[in-house]
């Protein structure tokens, strides 16, 4: 008896013990494992609150456990009548000064917090030659994915933020169709992209994301945007600066690259008769940001995920030019190419095969 | 007091409107709604504002060269004595004269529906004349749903005061209906109030650029 | 079951009709009551299917539609639908018990709000059946809802519109009834915390619900007349959407909690026995918080961009709420102090709700920190802190109070039994499914996803979350067992079921009479009926006036048809858009219908009727025996 139950006790400390120790989550996607200077004091905020939280959960615990045990009826006797007390003003002035106490200490470092999350001054700074000296990004949230524009470099590339440690980085956000909201959870809060104003934020990056279980840290949508937003991710890839700047140069050698409809390659002709009118295989398109009807492939080989969530193979991205609908419902390429076997119109399997190399061939890096 | 009491000048107490439960009931909730539509044009004042001049892009149209004084004056004098010609009927109900509340509430009826014409008139104008229709921009939709709303509340005001002048036309003052007039002529102040700031947000404001 | 009327032995076609047009409070009361029930339940039954959904990663049990679907319509009718209606019930049955009064102040806009809510929330029902719900969530932010195709939304704008129609007209109504029909001696300061927190929810739901009414009206016009509010392409502008909905919905959880705070600021003196600690203090927390309550809706939009001015002064009003708030909590914990509890279902609930609203409370202010709640805000996150605020709060509440008040409401008990392990299964699979959200939120889940990629980190904590959804579901249907089994229990037939009933509810004995108390009692303190019984008064309350005539309000069919008229002209809106020829013919005739109605009424006075003392004499003998109610 005693035995079975120690084991029983043994199993469920086992059990709580698992559940809280998953409670910090995956480096890639927590904030409770933050990789950025915006997310660590944002982190550092959280365990200052908590701890203000839970000085008064404890109080107020301690108080309601001991008077709900003290003062039971059956310890009081049935006929026992307590006093009728009005109330107490001390009391009262205690429990509301204590309380504005411990809300004026949270909020110097709100206030604080807030003002320097919200100075995005740099973005206007040039240098001697009249150029941005901040990395600006221009993101441009669409039904169902991203765009991510450097204005000052002339590249745009999707799905895939590609950044450099060290340094801050300054966004403007806007949404194309409806509203959504840029999350990277595990670097910094989220800001919203509207459809009619910029929005301007900055996150800073420590930590390459080389090491990571997909070589990225996570991006969501955290605003509900129709049927697909739960499949709304995009992903950050951090580079140390000299690599991010040689990322730069081989995004900037795409320039002028396009697919040829009388290419031999069957993928390469099929891509340009069919996707090209929404699908650059250039990084410089010299369109302004966010006016891109699809997102740009010229990197599409480097990624580590299609559509923003699906593993990145070609039996997947086969899958996904098949049938976009299955994954991502709502999409906006659904309908814009016909998918069959039977009329010249339509895409066979053997050009869907063709074109997923070509596009998966299309690498900046590699 | 019973709803059914028949009264003299002299029997009829100061406050007939508060003088039974329902009464007071009546004017108590008369206010509350009253406050309570308050914010609803509140916020409408509050889109209105940024809405003004917005429209797509190339809009040739603003508030400063399509919103004149001439028209909106009139209607606000029209508005403002209508309020007054209210209280002349409040006047007579306390000292219990039927024949005069009745007299004076259909003159503010016939002042509330000139107001109206004007109303239509120049929401005709600009619809027509102007090109200036509901959905031809924020702007548009706006400045209709605002004025419009105001004037959605001179139709109920009409309405309602003109039922009760045809429901009293021939049976007097008594507690039942003395409350329901009073009623009637607070909210009809309460337009006129909403008026006078919409005439100074939407006209003179607009004039004004 | 219901309140014994004058009729006796009547069909099944008359007790209808008899409900169709009644304008007791009473029975309007009930009425709330079950309907408010049985949206809970398809709310419940929504949030089950989610939770179903999200059990595993990858999951297809729903589609990715219907999932929006599912938490827009959870959300909606939860807050709107659900809890709203049941608290309007308690407030019905109750408050002018409380007061002394015979009835509310306008016992016709008191059908009228019923009838109006319920065709409200019956139209937004019926999408389901009628092409689909509305997806845009309960806030229906403006750029998806106008972008979503179909007629979900308008369903969704043209009921809320309605039903909320109903709720402003209570609103009013309620008010009205506190200030002007208080029994003699029952001035402000002497009245019961429940009867405060009505009043001071009803005037949230007056300066709130307006907000709400314009912007419904703009997303109706944009997306039914053309109209360009928010499409910013012709120069509107979705940010007022969200300002005009929050500067509702943050009023909105006060008009929903301060009711559930005075439903336990009654339980908790009752069952410890001990006058409620710091009367005023409490009545001062109730004002203080329906205020600020107004002051702090950005925060729910701290991430629009709207510049770290407006955060950090929005952050601060929002951190302020937290004192009142507190103030609260100890008043119940020192009311408790010194006391003599007995632990009863209700009480269990209240002794429930304390802790568990505090963890709701801290992790508010948590997110009241505005720079934290740029990594919080629509995560997992939120979604723990307002269920503990909603469920922890006003969902105890409204279970305590439907044990606490079954007496008074329907003459019968709730199986005490069965009430704790409904308490037990409930209460332990709310902290099982919400607890862990928390950290949910924290590593990284945005709310609102219909399916997840494995391998996050979330996969544990969503399947233990799911498994404690369905312990709550189980608990719901034991409670609407328990309140089946009630039906052939015993009559309670005497006043003070508790024994230590304060205020004057208590003085009545059930089933309470069509007129309420047969005199107007006399109100000489605080807690009146504490005072009445301690002083050796047998006949529950010391009356103002002899026993006379009762003047008491006809009953009519015409709120119903009114109400119909506005469900008819819903119709002819919803299909406008489709260029169908008969819409604004069917707008016109429903609007019509429903200002007949209105000219109808008043040109029939109403001048109700009066009982006669020898009639409430012999109801009270046949009700409770010789000697009537003593």
């Amino acid at each position: 008896m005693m035995k079975g139950l120690k084991k029983w006790r043994l199993f469920s400390l086992l059990a709580v013990m698992t559940v809280f120790l998953s409670a910090c989550g995956e480096e890639y996607i927590s904030t409770l494992k933050p990789a950025g200077a915006v997310g660590k004091e944002q982190f550092n905020l959280l365990l200052f609150s908590i701890t203000i939280m839970a000085l008064v959960v404890v109080v107020v615990s301690v108080l309601y456990i001991y008077a709900f045990l003290k003062f039971r009826r059956s310890k009081q006797g049935e006929d026992y009548m307590p006093k009728q007390v009005e109330g107490s003003h001390t009391l009262e002035v205690i429990w509301t000064v204590i309380p504005i106490v411990f809300l004026l200490i949270l909020t110097v470092p709100t206030l604080i917090s807030t003002y320097k999350f919200g100075d995005v001054a740099a973005m206007e700074h040039v240098d001697e030659n009249g150029n941005k000296t901040a990395l600006i990004v221009d993101v441009t949230a669409k039904l169902y994915w991203w765009e991510f524009a450097y204005p000052d470099l002339g590249i745009v590339t999707a799905q895939e933020l590609v950044v450099p440690t060290g340094e801050k980085v300054y966004f403007n956000l806007l949404a194309a169709d409806v509203k959504h909201s840029f999350w990277i959870p595990s670097i910094g809060g989220k800001m919203d992209t509207n459809v009619e104003n910029i929005n301007k934020f900055y996150l800073e990056f420590d930590e390459e994301s080389e090491g990571l279980k997909d070589g990225v840290f996570y991006g969501k949508c955290a605003e509900l945007c129709g049927p697909s937003h739960a499949l709304m991710d995009f992903k950050v890839k951090t580079l140390a600066p000299e690599a991010f700047d040689a990322w730069v140069a081989s995004m900037k050698a795409t320039e002028g690259q396009t697919a040829s409809k009388d290419s031999a390659d069957l993928g390469e002709a099929t891509f340009a008769a069919s996707c090209l009118g929404c699908h650059a295989v250039s990084s410089v398109t010299g369109m302004p940001s966010g006016t891109a009807m699809g997102p740009n492939l010229s990197a599409f080989g480097d990624r580590s995920h299609i559509a923003g969530f699906l593993d990145f193979n070609k039996e997947n991205l086969v899958s996904w030019i098949k049938n976009p609908e299955k994954y991502k419902p709502g999409n906006l390429m659904t309908g814009k190419y016909k998918v069959g076997n039977n009329n010249p119109d339509e895409l066979s399997d053997e050009e869907i095969s063709a074109v997923a190399d070509y596009i998966m061939s299309l690498s900046v890096e590699k | 007091m019973d709803l059914n009491t028949k009264f003299t000048p002299k029997s009829w107490p100061d406050h007939a409107e508060q003088a039974t439960l329902e009464g007071k009931n009546k004017f108590v909730g008369i206010w509350i709604f009253i406050c309570s539509d308050i914010v609803l044009f509140a916020s409408v004042f509050a889109t209105y504002l940024s809405l003004k001049d917005k429209g797509p892009a190339g809009m040739d149209i603003s508030a400063a060269e399509l919103f004149g004084l001439e028209l909106a004056f009139v209607m606000t004098m029209l508005l403002l004595t209508s309020s007054l010609t209210s209280v002349y009927a409040m006047y007579h109900m306390k000292n219990f004269n039927s024949k005069g509340v009745l007299i004076w509430m259909g003159i503010t009826v016939l002042l509330g529906l000139g107001f109206l014409g004007l109303e239509i008139y120049e929401f005709y104008e600009y619809t027509v004349h102007e090109g200036f229709g509901f959905t031809h921009s924020a702007f548009s939709s706006s400045f209709y749903v605002l004025v419009g709303t105001h004037g959605l509340h001179v139709i109920i005001g009409l309405v309602w005061i003109t039922g009760l002048i045809i429901r009293n036309m021939k049976r007097g003052l008594n507690l039942y209906n003395a409350p329901k007039f009073f009623a009637a002529s607070i909210y009809w102040h309460f337009i006129d109030v909403v008026w006078v700031f919409i005439f100074t947000v939407v006209y003179l404001m607009g004039v004004l650029g | 079951m219901s309140s014994v009327a004058i009729s006796k032995k009547t069909g099944f076609g008359a007790t209808l009709w008899d409900y169709l047009t009644t304008v007791d409070h009473k029975k309007l009361g009930n009425m709330y009551f079950f309907a408010g029930l049985l949206f809970f339940a398809i709310a419940g039954f929504e949030a089950l299917l989610i939770r179903i959904q999200l059990m595993v990663p990858n999951n297809d049990f729903v589609s990715a539609g219907l999932f929006n679907e599912l938490l827009t319509m959870h959300g909606t009718t939860m807050l709107f639908l659900a809890a709203t209606p049941l608290l309007f019930g308690f407030m019905n049955a109750i408050v002018p018990l409380q007061i002394g009064a015979r009835d509310v102040a306008f016992p016709f806009l008191n059908s009228l709000g019923f009838w109006l809510f319920f065709l409200g929330a019956l139209f937004l029902h019926l999408s389901f059946f009628m092409g689909g719900a509305p997806d845009a969530g309960w806030t229906s932010y403006a750029s998806l809802s106008l972008y979503s195709p179909g007629h979900g939304i308008d369903f969704y704008v043209l009921g809320l519109q309605i039903s909320g129609a109903g709720t402003l007209i209570s609103g009013i109504n309620f008010i009205v009834t506190i200030i002007t029909m208080r029994a003699p001696g029952m001035t402000f300061m002497r009245m019961p915390l429940f009867t405060w927190t009505t009043l001071i929810s009803s005037a949230l739901i007056l300066f709130a619900f307006p907000p709400l009414t314009v912007g419904l009206f703009f997303m109706l016009v944009d997306r039914m007349f053309g109209a360009n509010f928010f499409d910013h392409t012709m120069g509107g502008n979705t940010i007022i959407w969200e300002h005009l909905f929050w500067i509702f919905g943050h009023p909105e959880v006060y008009i929903l909690v301060l009711p559930a705070f005075g439903l336990f600021s009654e339980i908790i003196p009752v069952f410890a026995r001990k006058r409620l600690f710091g009367y005023s203090s409490m009545v001062f927390a109730t004002i203080l918080i329906g205020f600020l309550g107004f002051m702090v809706w950005a925060h729910h939009m701290f991430t629009t961009g709207l510049g770290p001015t407006a955060n950090a002064i929005f952050a601060v009003a929002t951190m302020a709420i937290a004192v009142p708030t507190g103030m609260k909590v100890f008043n119940w914990i020192l009311t408790i102090w010194g006391g003599s509890i007995k632990v009863t279902v209700p009480m269990i609930y209240a002794l429930g709700f304390i802790p568990s609203f505090v963890a709701g409370g801290v992790t508010g202010v948590m997110q009241a920190t505005a720079p934290l709640d740029y990594q919080l805000h629509d995560s997992y996150f939120i979604v723990a802190h307002f269920h503990y605020v909603i469920v922890g709060g006003i969902v105890t509440a409204i279970f305590g109070a439907t044990h606490f008040y079954w007496p008074i409401m329907f003459n019968r008990v709730l199986n005490e039994k069965l009430g704790y392990i409904v308490f037990w299964v409930f209460f332990i699979g709310f902290h099982l499914t919400f607890f862990l959200q928390h950290f949910l939120g924290l590593m990284g889940m945005p709310r609102r996803v219909f399916t997840y990629q494995a391998d996050q980190g979330w996969d544990l904590y969503n399947f233990i979350s799911s498994i404690g959804a369905i312990m709550m579901g189980i608990g719901v249907i034991l409670l609407v067992v328990n309140m089946l089994l009630s039906i052939k229990g015993k009559p309670v037939n005497q006043r003070d079921y508790w024994g230590d009933g304060r205020s004057l509810e208590w003085a009545l004995v059930t089933p309470v009479p069509f007129y309420n108390f047969k005199q107007t009692p006399l109100i000489r303190g605080y807690d009146p009926y504490w005072i009445e019984k301690h002083e050796g008064n047998k006949e529950g309350m010391t009356y103002a006036e002899p026993l006379g005539d009762i003047h008491m309000p006809h009953g009519s069919i015409l709120p119903l048809i009114m109400s119909i008229g506005m469900f008819i002209a819903a119709f002819g809106a919803l299909y406008h858009p489709d260029g169908v020829s008969w819409s604004v013919p069917v707008i016109i005739l429903g609007i019509g219908i429903t200002v007949a109605c209105m000219i109808l009424r008043s040109f029939k006075d109403d001048l109700g009727y009066h009982v006669h003392k020898e009639e409430i004499i012999a109801l009270e003998e046949e009700l409770y025996g010789k000697g009537g109610n003593k």
